[in-house]
């Protein structure tokens, strides 16, 4: 009997992409979906996915949870888990188009709900916070259902396949945001499970990745501390809590974030002439020493308003960037940005542990 | 006396062929083993003095010496081993209670011997050290839960007082008394050279020292030995002994022999007495008192230093380190069963406590899992006895080690344990003056540097085989471990998988 | 110029030195065959008494009077170092009786022995430093004295 994540930790390595607007322009899930079309080398199969943010418009005040059922019981039993919960404004399939390169899938819902306020009040828990842990809660706790997207106007896509047949088979061309990253596995010892391709979502941040950390379980070990539950054992998963627990819970900004997990090297802070900095990357290294990944990794953290891309601090991942007009662009190799913009310029690889981050221009969104 | 039943447990193995009689052993030999018979017109030697200290073989310029475990031996018994017979006659002849020194000499069961690293293969890069950065520098203390931003938004950035450490191993605590003033001599010179910290132990610190405080952890134990106003400004933290992993549950004894001249001015204690420390602190009877001396040290010093709690690892040790952890102490040390001692009761030594490696993940485990292990930082001794120890002990969830007996191995002991006696040969463990210069503090602090340096590049060779170039992405990094040969509960406590798995 | 100097705070007073230095000059290849029941006939000289001890050889004076008092011309000065011609020794001793610091004896021939720092020997540097156990005796440049 094959194992899948969750049982047992997974190396792998991946495409990543994404595109932004800084204007806040929508655009469909198909462009994206192309430009992973020309690395499909990077990956094998196992596992493709997406997250689109501004897509959901005329229910952007409700938490829209994307969940995959085993069966229909499950389903029963999870709505009903909801219901005592959350209130639930819709609910439906979410719809997809057969193809012959996606097979078995489960039976993949979507949710729009907010939290009961008297819940909140009883468990003295902000809105993010209760969410957060139903989300842990089901995924822990219900086998056969899992929530893979969570967020507010956002949405995660993913399948076992290759990406550019999982953006066909959700049918990413008829939903319409402002960004989007994209992500196709190449996991090295597993069959793949839905729920296991990327991206991972916690809330309205979701994390592509590529790399394998060699730091996991120093991470996964500190973080889970906090409440967290690392049920897939994957980076990815990791990393989105780490990013969760520093920018929500001890309200860290999305550069002092960056400075923990791809802290620079001692010898880097000690030669900074900024004095404040200096202190300022001092501190953060010392208080969060468990925080410090370390192996190769890329990553785009999606976020509402925004993208973040960062590589580990001796760039051990290969990831450019580039713009075009209003449009920020990122991807593991050059030619995916190239099918995205044809005329994309100022093309650059930032340096290790140097985080890039595009947001949309204020009152765009 | 009546008949001595004891055939030496060593004989002085001298090749009259290479023996050019120049009596070099003769001088350097405190226990009076070897000696000229001018009759014989050769080197003779008594081998009941003998402790097989091996300073004779290590100068004997023509290698004509050596030390061997006597032969004469009892009818073979798995039961009744030699050395327990040799015990029994011992305390047949004295009516005492048997001593020893070190640690633990029987064969109990390694853990870190049963554990193996990882390495990293094709889906993830090892590091070359050699090309690469490779950080080894540690924090110890405790660190904030919660950030804080000033008015206008800027992070504040005040920490607990922190110990810096260039490499995550630290001297563990000896007290000057039980080891000589050259020896402390070397290890201040050394923890300073390397960027890390040697312990005053419970001995007091020596005037001439007081300028390696800032790299000094200053001991209070429960007989204050030494412990004043200066003494406390002195160190660069301050470590409570509770206990110890030689001998949990007992005290100390210097015998009176060893309290001379300055170690008795050190010590605050007249001359000639014994120096006894209590087997508890008589103000701590349980975990409140020691937050209430944990927070007189830290009254005293300003809250600028922060106050190590040090622990003998007994069987609820977890539990132990947490009631710790709430206590307002910065640093936890926890000592193995195995850890050295001066002189400790031999029935205690070899028999109370449990190994380092599980206490440390059932402590780590616990403080976890109680959301409190930021709280406190963990440093583990009792037998860390190479970089590879110390690299499985970082895994398991140690923030940094302590070592004395790898460190005293560097400044000459031959590990004879017979600490007790204050004959030591090497100058280690010793106050007659003559044995104490033997120990030239430079060659001990260059030796001892020269051992950690070459610790600290094998970490990094062992890290980056790893894919891992910081120290602290090890920390607690137990899927970077694997048991061989250990049973499901064993490696339940180790929270660690089995090789294969 | 370097010079073999002694720090009594380490010395032990193990006479390594001295067998050490008796080999080094015996001109063989075997220290058993060198000094095995044979006097011994070193360059050094442990000196001391219960408390103190200390390896004394010669200082190699800038102006050196055993060098003057020579009546056979068999002492001189090369390169700052001072040899001794056993040819030339007549074994009159009266470079024992100038030296400030005793550190010349006769050796098995009558013939006076002196250190000349191991520079032509086996060793070829100073065979006392390099097996002093405790760092009691160095080798080093430390400035010209009398």
């Amino acid at each position: 009997m094959p194992i899948k994540e969750g049982q047992i930790r997974i190396p792998s390595g991946c495409a990543i992409a994404a595109v932004i607007s800084k204007e806040g322009k929508r655009m469909t899930g198909e462009s994206i979906t192309n430009a992973m079309k020309v690395m499909h080398d990077r990956s094998n199969g196992l596992g493709g996915g997406f997250a689109g943010y501004g897509i959901y418009p005329e229910y952007k005040d409700f938490y829209a949870l994307h969940l995959f059922f085993d069966s229909r019981d499950t389903r029963k039993t999870c709505e009903a888990y909801l219901k005592e919960h959350f209130e639930i404004v819709h609910s439906e399939i979410i719809p997809t188009r057969k193809i012959p390169e996606i097979t078995d899938e489960p039976k993949i819902w979507r949710y729009f709900v907010a939290p009961f306020r008297s819940a909140l009040a009883d468990m003295q828990l902000d809105e993010k916070e209760f969410v957060a842990r139903a989300v842990m809660k089901i995924n822990a706790g219900m086998p056969g259902a899992y929530v893979f997207s969570s967020g507010k106007n956002m949405g995660t896509f993913k399948a076992v396949g290759y990406p550019e047949d999982v953006g066909c088979f959700y049918r990413l061309d008829e939903y319409e945001g402002y960004s989007w990253t994209a992500h196709g596995r190449y996991p090295t010892n597993t069959p793949g499970w839905w729920g296991g391709a990327h991206p991972f979502t916690l809330l309205d941040y979701s994390i592509v990745h590529n790399g394998e950390i060699s730091s996991y379980d120093a991470n996964r070990r500190f973080i889970e501390m906090f409440g967290y539950k690392c049920t897939l054992q994957t980076d990815t998963e990791v990393i989105t809590y780490i990013l969760d627990y520093l920018t929500r819970v001890q309200g860290l900004t999305l550069e002092e974030s960056a400075n923990v997990i791809a802290a620079p090297f001692w010898s880097t802070i000690e030669r900074e002439s900024d004095r404040s900095k200096k202190e300022r990357l001092t501190f953060l290294r010392t208080v969060f020493p468990s925080l410090l990944i370390t192996g190769p990794f890329s990553v785009v953290l999606g976020f509402t308003g925004g993208l973040m891309a960062l590589n580990d601090r001796l760039k051990l991942r290969s990831m450019v960037v580039g713009e075009k007009d209003d449009k920020v662009f990122i991807s593991s190799e050059e030619a995916a940005i190239r099918e995205m913009e044809p005329e994309a310029e100022n093309i650059w690889a930032p340096a290790g542990g140097e985080p890039v981050i595009v947001r949309v221009r204020e009152g765009a969104v | 006396m009546g008949v001595e039943f004891l055939y030496p447990e060593y004989e002085v193995i001298r090749s009259t062929d290479r023996c050019i009689a120049c009596r070099v052993c003769e001088r350097q030999c405190a226990n009076e083993v070897h000696s000229y018979s001018a009759e014989r017109g050769a080197m003779i030697s008594d081998e009941s003095k003998c402790v097989n200290c091996q300073r004779c073989v290590s100068l004997c310029p023509t290698r004509a010496l050596k030390i061997v475990r006597s032969d004469c031996v009892l009818k073979a018994n798995a039961n009744w081993s030699n050395d327990t017979i040799r015990e029994i006659y011992k305390q047949a002849n004295s009516g005492g209670v048997l001593l020893s020194s070190m640690g633990n000499p029987k064969s109990m069961p390694v853990y870190w011997d049963r554990i193996l690293i990882n390495a990293s293969q094709v889906t993830n890069p090892p590091i070359d050290p050699l090309r690469e950065p490779m950080e080894t520098r540690v924090f110890l203390g405790k660190k904030p839960d919660r950030m804080t931003r000033s008015p206008d938004g800027r992070l504040v950035c005040d920490l607990p007082p922190q110990l810096e450490l260039s490499m995550p191993v630290m001297f563990s605590a000896m007290s000057y008394g039980s080891i000589s003033y050259n020896a402390h001599a070397s290890l201040a010179r050394a923890a300073t050279e390397l960027g890390t910290y040697y312990n005053t132990g419970e001995g007091g610190l020596h005037e001439d020292f007081y300028k390696y405080g800032a790299h000094t952890v200053v001991q209070v134990a429960s007989g204050r030995f030494g412990v004043h106003e200066d003494y406390l400004e002195a160190g660069a933290a301050i470590e409570i002994k509770m206990g110890q992993g030689a001998k949990p549950g007992i005290g100390g004894h210097l015998p009176g022999t060893k309290i001379v001249g300055d170690v008795s001015r050190t010590r605050m204690i007249p001359e000639g007495s014994d120096a006894i420390s209590p087997a508890p602190h008589h103000d701590i009877y349980s975990i409140e008192d020691l937050r209430q001396l944990v927070y007189s040290l830290k009254e005293a010093t300003e809250y600028k230093k922060p106050i190590i709690v040090k622990v003998a690892a007994v069987h609820n040790i977890a539990a132990i380190a947490s009631g710790i952890a709430r206590s307002g102490a910065d640093i936890i040390a926890i000592d193995g069963f195995r850890g050295g001692t001066g002189a400790a009761p031999t029935r205690i030594r070899d028999n109370v406590g449990i190994p380092i490696e599980l206490a440390l993940a059932s402590v780590d485990r616990r403080l976890r899992d109680e959301g409190i292990r930021n709280n406190v930082s963990l440093v583990v001794g009792g037998s860390v006895r190479s970089s590879a120890d110390v690299v499985k002990a970082v895994a398991l969830g140690a923030d940094a080690c302590y070592v004395a007996t790898a460190a005293v191995l560097a400044l000459g002991c031959h590990l004879c344990r017979t600490c007790q006696t204050g004959k030591c040969n090497w100058g280690i463990a010793t106050q007659r003056p003559d044995l104490v210069k033997r120990l030239n503090p430079d060659i001990g602090s260059e030796r001892l540097v020269n051992l950690m340096t070459a610790w600290r590049r094998e970490i990094m060779e062992l890290m980056g085989g790893m894919g891992i170039n910081s120290i602290e992405a090890l920390r607690g990094n137990r899927l970077m471990l694997r048991g061989v040969g250990l049973n499901e509960k064993e490696l339940e406590i180790l929270g660690i998988s089995h090789a294969g798995e | 110029m370097k010079r073999v100097y002694v720090n009594e705070e380490w010395c032990l007073g193990c006479r390594l030195c001295e067998y050490n230095c008796a080999f080094a000059n015996s001109g063989l290849s075997d220290m058993v065959l060198a000094l095995k029941d044979k006097p011994v006939f070193p360059r050094i000289h442990v000196e001391g008494d219960e408390k103190i001890t200390y390896a004394v050889s010669c200082r190699h004076c800038e102006d050196p009077v055993c060098v003057k008092s020579c009546i056979a011309g068999a002492l001189s000065k090369e390169n700052g170092v001072i040899k001794a011609d056993p040819d030339r020794c007549v074994g009159c001793l009266t470079c024992v009786l100038v030296c400030p610091y005793g550190a010349l004896a006769p050796g098995e021939n009558g013939v006076m022995l002196k250190c000349e720092l191991c520079l032509e020997n086996s060793c070829g540097e100073p065979a006392c430093v390099k097996g002093c156990p405790n760092r009691a005796i160095v080798y080093e440049e430390r400035g010209e004295t009398a």
